[in-house]
C-alpha cells in the first residue's frame, strides 16, 4: 500500500520550499534572497524602464534563476574548480560536463568567448562604416575615447583590484558590452556578472551621462557648429573595407582577431551584396539567439555570495568614472579637432567615440539640435561612433596582450 | 582557447602603482598608434577611389553631336507659394514626405516655410 504522507512528505522535503525554512538562510542564504530581490529590481528596469531591455531581461533572470534554492542550473564551484591550477578538474570541460546543469552548458559559450564573438558578427552586419570611410579623421575620435579604459584601470589598481581585475573593469570605459564580456571571462571570470551588469546599465544611462559632460566641456558656439556634407563612398570601397581592418588589426594586435575578425565578417556579409541571407541571418536570428543564451548565462554568474560584496560597489562607482571619462576623452579631441579645422568640425561627435552604437551618436545629435535646431550631427557621429567600436577592441587587445600571460 | 588568468606574473598579477601607471600611459598610446595607422591606410585608400573615380568620370566620351533639341512647352507657372519642385533621388515619395515632416518638426518650423530642393539616399 503506497504511503500518501511519505510521497507528500518526501515532496515537500525535496522543495525550495523546505530548503527555505531548513537553515537555508542562516547558511548564506540569505544572500540568494537578496540577489532574487536584485533581480526582479533589475526585471523591473528592464521591463518597465526600458533599459537594454533584450539583454537586462535575460541577465535578470539568468540572475534569479541561479540564486534559487536547489534549482541545479549554475554551479559555481565547478568553474572555480576549471580555474584552479591544482584541481584535477583545471580547463576540463569535461569535468563541467558530467556535473553541468543548464546554465553551466550555456556559460561554455561565455567562457570560449563564442558569443561575444558572435555578437560582434552581428553587430559588423548591422553597422554602415561609410561616415567612417568619408571621414577617416573621425577614426581619432574613436580613439580620444578610450581614455576612460585607461584611467579606470588605473583607478581600480588604486583600489587594491588585480591587474587583470583592473583591465575587465576599465574596458567598462569602452561602453562596449560584448568587448567587456570578452575581455573579462578571460581575465576575471570572477567579475564577469558584475562587469556585465555595470557596463549594459550605464550603456542605457548614457543619454543622462553624457549631455551634462558635453555642455560642461564645449562651448555653446561650438555646439552650433555645422558640419559640410562628408563625400559618398563607393561599393567597392566598402567591401574592401573590412577585409584591409582584419588584416592591419590583426596583425597589430593579434590578440583582436576573434572580435575584430567576427566584427568585420559581419561587415562583409552585409556589403558584399552576394550574402544577403547570411546578413539577414547574422543579423537577426544568429544574434537574437546569442542574446538569450549570452544574457541568461551572464546572469547566472550574480550568485550571491561573490557579487555581494564591495568589489560590486567598487566596480559600479568606477564603471561611471570610466563612461564619464571617456567621453571626456572624446569631447576633449573633439575640441581639438574643432580648433585645428578652424571650427569645420563640431565638438560634440567626440562623445559619440565611446562605443554604444548608435545610442552615442544620437545623443550628440540630439544635443546639437537643443542648441541649433537645424544642425543634423547623426552621420558625422556615426563615424566616430563606429570608430570607438574598433578603438575599444583594440584597448582589449592590449590590455589582454599584458595582462593575459 | 587559452585561459590566462592564472598564468601570467606576480608583479602584474599584483600591479603596483607605478607600474598601472604606465601601462595605463602606454595603452591609451597604443590604441592612437593603432587607430593612427589604421587612419592612414583609410585616407589611402579613399584617394585611390577617389582619383578612380575622377578618372572614370574625365574619360567619360563627351557627347558626339549636337543633338537637336526639339522645344518643348514652358513649363507651367508655379501656384503662387509654391516652393517649385523636389528631386527624389532613390527615395519614394512616402518617405521623403516622412522625412520633411521630420525635419520640419525638429527644427520647429511650419512645412510650408521651409523649402526642400532635393532628397538622396546616402549609401
Amino acid at each position: 500500500m503506497i504511503n500518501v504522507g511519505e510521497i507528500l512528505l518526501d515532496l515537500w522535503n525535496g522543495s525550495g520550499f523546505a530548503a527555505l525554512t531548513q537553515g537555508f538562510l542562516s547558511q548564506g542564504g540569505w544572500q540568494n534572497l537578496l540577489m532574487i530581490i536584485i533581480a526582479c529590481g533589475l526585471l523591473y528596469l528592464g521591463i518597465v524602464k526600458k533599459f537594454e531591455p533584450l539583454l537586462l531581461v535575460g541577465i535578470a533572470f539568468g540572475c534569479l534563476l541561479s540564486n534559487l534554492p536547489l534549482g541545479g542550473l549554475y554551479h559555481q564551484e565547478l568553474w572555480d574548480a576549471f580555474m584552479d591550477a591544482n584541481n584535477p578538474a583545471y580547463h576540463s570541460y569535461g569535468a563541467i560536463l558530467r556535473e553541468a546543469g543548464l546554465i553551466d552548458i550555456f556559460y561554455i559559450g561565455v567562457k570560449t568567448s563564442l558569443y561575444p564573438c558572435l555578437i560582434f558578427m552581428g553587430v559588423g552586419a548591422m553597422t554602415d562604416f561609410g561616415p567612417l570611410l568619408s571621414n577617416p579623421k573621425s577614426l581619432l575620435l574613436g580613439a580620444a575615447a578610450q581614455l576612460g579604459v585607461f584611467v579606470a584601470f588605473f583607478g581600480a589598481v588604486l583600489l587594491d583590484f588585480s591587474g587583470p581585475q583592473a583591465a575587465s573593469i576599465g574596458i567598462i570605459g569602452g561602453a562596449d558590452g560584448p568587448t567587456a564580456i570578452f575581455l573579462t571571462s578571460q581575465l576575471a571570470p570572477e567579475l564577469l556578472g558584475a562587469i556585465a551588469v555595470a557596463a549594459y546599465s550605464y550603456m542605457a544611462l548614457i543619454p543622462l551621462i553624457q549631455p551634462p559632460i558635453m555642455n560642461a566641456l564645449t562651448s555653446a558656439k561650438d555646439r552650433r557648429i555645422k558640419m559640410v556634407q562628408t563625400r559618398q563612398v563607393s561599393k567597392t570601397e566598402k567591401i574592401i573595407f573590412p577585409i584591409v581592418v582584419v588584416i592591419f588589426v590583426a596583425l597589430l594586435l593579434p590578440d583582436t582577431a576573434p572580435l575584430i575578425g567576427c566584427l568585420m565578417l559581419g561587415n562583409l556579409f552585409k556589403e558584399t551584396g552576394v550574402t544577403d541571407r547570411l546578413s539577414d541571418t547574422v543579423q537577426n536570428a544568429l544574434m537574437n539567439i546569442v542574446t538569450i543564451l549570452l544574457s541568461t548565462a551572464v546572469g547566472a554568474t550574480m550568485v550571491g555570495s561573490t557579487f555581494l560584496t564591495t568589489n560590486t560597489l567598487k566596480i559600479v562607482v568606477l564603471g561611471v568614472v570610466a563612461f564619464g571619462i571617456s567621453t571626456a576623452g572624446g569631447l576633449l579631441g573633439g575640441n581639438v579637432m574643432c580648433k585645428l579645422t578652424r571650427g569645420k568640425v563640431n565638438p560634440l561627435i567626440g562623445s559619440a567615440g565611446v562605443s554604444a552604437v548608435p545610442m552615442a551618436a544620437r545623443v550628440a545629435n540630439t544635443v546639437g539640435q537643443k542648441n541649433n535646431p537645424s544642425n543634423f550631427l547623426l552621420m558625422h557621429a556615426m563615424g566616430p561612433n563606429v570608430a570607438g567600436v574598433i578603438g575599444s577592441a583594440i584597448a582589449a587587445g592590449f590590455l589582454l596582450s599584458v595582462f593575459g600571460g | 582557447m587559452m585561459f590566462l588568468a592564472a598564468t601570467i606574473p606576480d608583479h602584474l598579477q599584483n600591479i603596483s602603482f607605478g607600474n598601472a601607471a604606465v601601462v595605463a600611459l602606454l595603452g591609451y598610446c597604443v590604441v592612437f598608434f593603432g587607430i593612427v595607422l589604421l587612419m592612414c591606410v583609410i585616407t589611402i585608400m579613399g584617394k585611390i577611389f577617389v582619383a578612380k573615380a575622377n578618372k572614370a568620370k574625365a574619360a567619360a566620351p563627351a557627347p558626339a553631336a549636337p543633338v537637336t533639341v526639339t522645344p518643348v512647352a514652358a513649363a507651367a507657372p508655379e501656384a503662387p507659394g509654391s516652393a517649385g519642385q523636389l528631386k527624389l533621388h532613390d527615395v519614394p515619395p512616402k518617405t521623403a514626405a516622412m522625412l520633411m515632416a521630420i525635419v520640419a518638426d525638429q527644427m520647429g518650423k511650419p512645412l510650408n516655410e521651409l523649402r526642400f530642393i532635393s532628397i538622396k539616399e546616402v549609401k
